[in-house]
């Protein structure tokens, strides 16, 4: 998540206090990312340096201070909204490194590792979920974070789920069920392993 | 208070070489008023739970009670009363009839148990309306979208005061809007009383659940904890 661009889509609304903008930002974000006042202003600061917005008064540092987004800021902010971010190399995952990992082990049970990591995904999301029955908090803003996140839960599970699926099959089809049986393209190796 | 129990259940399908153990000593309650959900994939016998606990098919060995009654106590006739009277289904290709509208589906089973045809157009009109689809009751389920007929068919399984809901990924079929809209249906009528189980793969429609149980080789091979206060996410969610 960008400060920065948060800010500056705030700002592109019109002028804006330093404590509206902390308000607004956490209001928008469904209040799951709570931003401290000294963020809020480190980032004013360097957005101005940077000529991406402008205040009434330079000297005054007080709360009373208004904030503009400039003709630049206006472009920093549509070119930020429209570029993707970096998908293109996996993450290293925690997950698939454990289950890769257990592959190898002697004594090791896959199937049961792979168990407890989707009923520990599982109870994370049913109280996601549970946030989405209490609908006296659930704005939009606050819909979107908690989808996200369940989105985000559910992969993993499916991503465990093919994982089980395919350790059976080559177990009934008598392929070790380790790395180097199923050698893998350079570039695929690094999943889940990148530093 | 269990609404629903199963002891020690197991189902077997054919014999000796040809022999399948669908289920395996099953060991599940479910109280009244709460919600479980059954994660598996393909084949791991959630099916099969299911249409035993409804009393569609007898275990091999085990027990099934329901409100209390040992199922292999009722007759045939007995349970088909039961199924009437106390447990809705829910299936995933909504299992409506085509040739009736809305109101008639939801208010069928009530006359298939006597029930005068005007108490049950009653019934089902109130049913009906507190799903949001009063305005939908004449129409017929060629007239209906997917998440509509769900809504259809909800209202047929609780209808009448059952008292036991059993679904068969009732959103398999469903836009992600459609299916979270058919939990709340079902996490209302848990609110009111009903015991409900979800058999599904799907983890997004278990987490609606109070608690998951896992199927693998007709085995529960594990269950989620109590759900936690989600509070704690929030309070621990980095400052970012």
């Amino acid at each position: 998540m960008s400060i920065r661009h948060a800010l500056l889509a705030l700002l592109s609304e019109g002028p804006k206090y330093g404590l509206q903008l902390r308000q607004e930002f956490e209001v928008r974000t469904g209040e799951v990312w709570p931003l401290n006042v000294g963020q809020v202003y480190t980032t004013l600061r360097r957005l101005e340096r940077d000529g991406l917005v402008e205040s009434d008064d330079a000297a005054d540092e007080g709360p009373h201070k208004s904030f503009r987004i400039t003709e630049e800021g206006e472009d920093e902010l549509a070119v930020w909204l429209r570029t993707p971010p970096d998908f293109s190399s996996p993450p290293r995952d925690e997950l698939v490194i454990k289950v890769l990992v257990a592959l190898g082990l002697p004594g090791v049970d896959v199937h049961e590792v792979v168990q407890v990591h989707r009923r520990y995904l599982v109870e994370l999301m049913q109280q996601w979920t549970r946030l989405k029955e209490d609908e006296s908090r659930f704005d939009l803003n606050f819909a979107l974070v908690v989808d996200a996140e369940l989105f985000r839960l559910d992969s993993l599970i499916r991503w465990l789920d093919m994982a089980d699926g395919r350790l059976k099959r080559a177990a009934v089809e008598g392929d070790a069920p380790v790395p180097q049986a199923f050698p893998l393209p350079r570039s695929r190796r690094k999943v889940g392993v990148k530093p | 208070m269990s609404y629903l129990e199963l002891r020690d259940v197991s189902r077997v399908y054919g014999e000796g070489a040809a022999e399948v153990h669908a289920l395996r000593r099953i060991e599940l309650s479910v109280d009244a008023g709460s919600l479980v959900a059954v994660m598996g994939a393909s084949g791991s016998g959630k099916s099969t739970l299911l249409t035993i606990a409804g009393s569609l098919e007898d275990p091999s060995s085990g027990e099934v009670y329901v409100g209390g009654r040992p199922l292999s106590s009722f007759s045939r006739n007995g349970k088909a009363r039961l199924r009437r009277q106390s447990i809705g289904y829910v299936f995933q290709d909504y299992n409506l009839l085509a040739g009736l509208s809305a109101v008639e589906n939801v208010s069928l089973p009530l006359e298939l148990d006597g029930v005068a045809a005007r108490k049950a157009q009653a019934a089902a009109l109130e049913a009906l309306e507190d799903f949001g689809l009063s305005d939908r009751a004449s129409s017929y389920p060629d007239q209906l979208s997917g998440g509509e007929r769900q809504r259809v068919a909800i209202a047929r399984a609780v209808v009448g005061g059952r008292e036991l809901l059993l679904a068969d990924e009732p959103s398999g079929a469903l836009d992600s809007t459609n299916a979270e809209a058919v939990m709340r249906l079902i996490l209302a009528a848990c609110h009111r009383g009903l015991a409900a189980v979800v058999v599904t793969h799907d983890a997004q429609l278990a987490s609606w659940a109070d608690r998951v149980v896992f199927l693998r080789d007709g085995r529960i091979v594990d269950q989620t904890l109590p759900v936690e206060s989600p509070d704690a996410l929030l309070a621990e969610l980095p400052n970012q």
